[in-house]
Parts: structure tokens; sequence; C-alpha cells
């Protein structure tokens, strides 16, 4: 089963001017794998997420992401991968289909592939009332849920979630992340980052970043055991405090 | 009443953005509105700090009508907007004496409220607000809505997007702030935070689910909740999705709670049922509701 590994990373270190904002992660994800990546604001995720996504060059270490160097091969990584972010998820003044037209173009798939991808989303998201209209126009968690689809739409091995459920209805919360778990059991892997610590739970293996270095990475259940803790907040918590 | 609200009604040309919202605060009372995004969280703090006037309805703060009485209202209350809304270009030193003046106070003056969350600020002072981090830009803010004194502190999503560690500090703030007899009125779309306010009110879709403690809240859901694991998760929530007695299946962390629609069932009847459909590792035990198992029980 899950043995291939489509991420490692080995001493993976960026540093700006004096400052080490990531200190010599040494980690791997594999396949199908749902992998949690937390840490407070500022303990190094996003620059350590730039280099894995192929839009930073590490100052030092070495990194493989879907088999390519995240030095020398950061177009094909690109390709092999998807990408949301709460910030950033599709065009508000575009339609559904025209969204999911764009973003297919853009992951250079076919005309009738483009077609075929599009017909499938909207029935599996049941939008088919509301695929003519702006994506501006939807609930967040709509928008949250098509955005996840639009990142799978070129079949990456690997996507990231950078805090892909924030500010959205519990229910709908818990909608995206069956709909992790069906990507995950599909094969893709999932590499996400969150505040929320209940969503921490729902992930395979957690690492937990702690002024740039990765200071604990297990699975949930492991964590909690190690730390003495209930909760992954209080792990959280209990790793964060002690370190100032 | 702090804060008192009666049918108040607003809407953004055809969106109804709040629909006959009434609430009441007690003095010295730690409220919470807990909500999603687009529940209407923001519209009724711009409504009760005078930046925005209801379509019906009225309102009124620390004994002021919101509308009649404005000027009074922005002189007895603090605001800390969702978006960082400081100066950016002014130092923290420069904000903060800024915001004083405007009130006609000083830092000296009020200095005593504010001092446990300055002090951390304080050795960046003199830098500029827009260099600072999050969660040194939330504490500054914190300070400028207290550096008058007000006698209601209105905090609109104030721990969104800010890491669990800097959200448990901002929460320890707020008790401390509580005991100075100030009214505080929160907003978070975080359920985990509810627990920590006298008394909630849930809000969705501009309508108010239910108000009342936490405690109550919870106390208040209909079913009994069983906690539920298997060794694939995703397979797990499928078949009790296909379940034909299910009331409602969500994930929960390493669990999942399930609900079933009968009053009283033999728990092996579901476990066998599960086995059937290829799960191993089953595990069941009842456990105990949360405010997000009460919010998503409400809003259904």
């Amino acid at each position: 089963m899950k043995t291939e590994n489509v991420i490692e990373a080995d001493q993976l270190t960026k540093t700006f001017g004096g400052f080490t904002a990531v200190n010599a992660i040494t980690f791997e994800v594999k396949k199908g794998e749902i992998f949690g990546f937390l840490g407070a604001n500022g303990a190094g995720k996003t620059t350590a997420m730039k280099m894995l996504i192929g839009i930073s060059k590490p100052s030092s270490g070495t990194a493989k992401v879907a088999g390519f160097d995240v030095y020398t091969q950061t177009e094909s990584i690109k390709k092999n991968i998807g990408y949301m972010s709460q910030k950033f998820a599709l065009y508000d003044d575009l339609t559904v289909k025209e969204n999911i037209t764009f973003f297919g173009g853009i992951y250079g798939l076919s005309r009738t592939k483009i077609k075929e991808k599009r017909e499938q989303l909207v029935s599996e998201l049941g939008l088919e009332n509301i695929s003519n209209k702006l994506v501006g126009s939807l609930p967040l968690g709509w928008k949250q849920k098509l955005s996840f689809s639009v990142s799978l739409l070129h079949e990456p091995k690997i996507v990231f979630l950078d805090e892909p459920t924030g500010g959205v209805d519990p229910i709908t919360r818990r909608q995206f992340w069956e709909m992790i778990y069906k990507a995950a059991d599909q094969g893709t892997t999932i590499f996400v980052t969150t505040h929320y610590m209940d969503e921490a739970e729902y992930c395979d293996r957690v690492s937990i970043m702690v002024e740039g270095k990765i200071e604990a990475l297990d699975t949930p259940k492991k964590l909690k055991e190690q730390f003495k803790a209930d909760s992954m907040s209080q792990v959280f918590l209990k790793l964060a405090r002690n370190i100032e | 009443m702090s804060i008192s609200l009666s049918n108040i009604c607003k809407s953004y040309k055809k969106v109804k953005a709040v629909q006959n919202i009434s609430f009441d605060v007690n003095p010295g009372e730690l409220f919470g509105l807990i909500g999603p995004d687009g529940a209407g969280k923001t519209t009724i703090f711009r409504i009760l700090t005078t930046l925005l006037i209801p379509d019906e309805g009225t309102a009124t703060v620390a004994g002021f009508d919101v509308v009649k009485d404005y000027k009074a209202i922005r002189k007895s209350v603090g605001y800390m907007p969702g978006r960082f809304s400081l100066y950016q270009d002014l130092t923290v030193e420069e904000n903060l004496t800024f915001f004083a003046t405007i009130f006609r106070t000083t830092i000296e003056e009020n200095y005593d409220l504010i001092e446990d969350i300055y002090v951390q600020i304080e050795p960046f002072k003199d830098r500029r607000a827009g260099k600072l981090s999050g969660g040194m830009k939330q504490k500054l803010a914190l300070c400028c809505a207290l550096i008058h004194k007000p006698k209601v502190l209105f905090l609109d999503e104030p721990t969104t997007g800010v890491d669990p560690v800097s959200r448990k500090e901002f929460w320890e703030m707020l008790k401390r702030l509580q005991k100075k007899e100030i009214t505080i009125l929160v907003s978070t779309p975080y359920m985990d935070e509810a627990a920590l306010c006298d008394r909630i009110a849930l809000i969705q879709d501009g309508e108010i689910l239910d108000i009342d403690t936490p405690e109550a809240i919870v106390s208040k859901f209909p079913k009994t909740i069983y906690n539920l694991g298997a060794n694939n998760m995703y397979k797990l929530i499928q078949s009790l999705q296909s379940y034909e007695h299910k009331y409602s299946v969500f994930p929960f962390g390493e669990f999942v709670h399930y609900t079933d629609k009968r009053d009283s069932f033999e728990v092996a009847n579901l476990i066998s049922y599960l086995e059937k459909a290829g799960l191993t590792d089953i595990s069941v035990e009842v456990g105990q509701p949360n405010i997000e198992d009460a919010f998503m029980e409400l809003a259904k």
C-alpha cells in the first residue's frame, strides 16, 4: 500500500539575509496520504510550501516533489501538483463553467477533456442550476468546494491546500473534508495547512513547525500519546509554548 | 442593558444581510456572535457602532440610540474591525497616541487598562504598524480600541486566521478586560471559542438560530451522539451515509459523529452492518455533543 514517496525533503533550508525562515526540515509524504502541515503564524509554513511547489528556490538542502527536483525541475513540479488557497481561488467575474474551462486550459487539457471534466464536475457538485452564474455570487462554501475540484482538474499527484476552510460554515467544512477523503482514497496525496486543530485530527500524519524547524511529526494518535494530550490543540499549545 | 437590539433588519440591494435580529447583552458580559462568513456578523457590528443605519428595528448601546445618539455612542465604545485598519505608516506608539488624542485623552491616563497588552508590543514601539506580525498587529489594534476606556468593546473576528497559541492568549486578555467592567461583544467563526463566552448567539444567513449559555445550547442537543471509528474513514462515512437509520453523519477529527433516527437501537446491528460493508477495527462509544454539533443541528 502506501509505500511510494511523493514528497521527499532533506535538510531543506531557506534563509532571507541573516534570518532562517525554514531550518533544515526533513520529511517525506507517501502516495495517497493526507499530510497536515501545522505551525504558528510566522513558523515558516508558507516559505516551506513555496519551495515545495517550485516558486521559491531553497538556500540549501534537497527536495523532490512528484519525483522532480525543486531546484531544476520546477516546471514539471507545477504540472504535477494542484494548489488551492483561501485567498486566491477562482475568478469572481467568470461563471462556474468559464472558470473550469479557463483553468483546464491553463493546465493544458484538451478541449474534449475540458468538456468532459466540466460536465463531470458540475454534476458531481450538483451545480447544474448555477453553472452559468458568476462565481462571485456563490456562497463561500460552494466557492471553496468548486475551487478544490478545479485544483484536481489535471489529475495531479499532489494537491497543496493552504488553509482551505477558513471562515466556512461547519457543515460545508465537513463536506469539504469528505471531498478530501475521496481524493486521497483515489490515490491523490493531500498536503494541507489549517488553523482548525480538529482538522489536524483528520490527517493521516501531522507535522508541527516551530520557528523554522519541524518539532513533531507523527499520526495524530501518536502525537497525543507523546505529549500526553487529549487533543491536537493541546499538543500544539504544549509544543509552541515550551519553545518560548 | 449594555447592548439591546430589537427586530433589526438590513439589506444590501437584493441581499438580506440580517433579518429580525433581537438580543440583549448585560453590563460586564462577554457575549459571542458565532457563525460562518456571510452570516451577518459584521453588519450587526457596523449597525451597533453607528457606521450603518438599519432598515428596520431599533438598537441601543450603553443606553444610547444607534441612530439618534450616534455621537454619544462613538465616544463610549471601542471597535476593532475584522480588517486591520490602523495607520500602516505610523509607528506603534504614534498610532496609539493618535487614537488617544482623537478621544481627547492620553496614553498615560488609561495606561492601567492597556498595560497588560501594551508591554508585549512595547519593545517594538518605534516599528511601523505595517511591519508588525499578525499577532502584534492584533494586540496594537486592541490597545487602540481601549485607549479611551470604552464602556462597550466591539471585536469583529479578532482571531480569524490567527494560530491557536495567539488565539488562546487573546482570549485570556479578553477575560482580564472583562474583570475591568467592560462589556464585550465578540464575533468568531471558530466554534471552539464559543465555550469561552458567557452567552452566545449562533447566527447563520442573517438569522439567529439560538441564544443561550454555551452549556445550555449543548444540553439542548436532541440526540445521542456516537463516536465511530474504523480502518478507513472515507469508507466509514460513505457506509454510514447510506445506512437506512442514519439521522446525521459528520466527521469530527479521528471519529465520525453519528446519530440515529430511532430513539433506541442495538449498537451491535450497526457494527454488523459496517462489517458487511468491509470495514474493520470498528469502535463505537457514546460521545458528548459540542457547540459545533448543536450549530449543525440548528442550521439543518
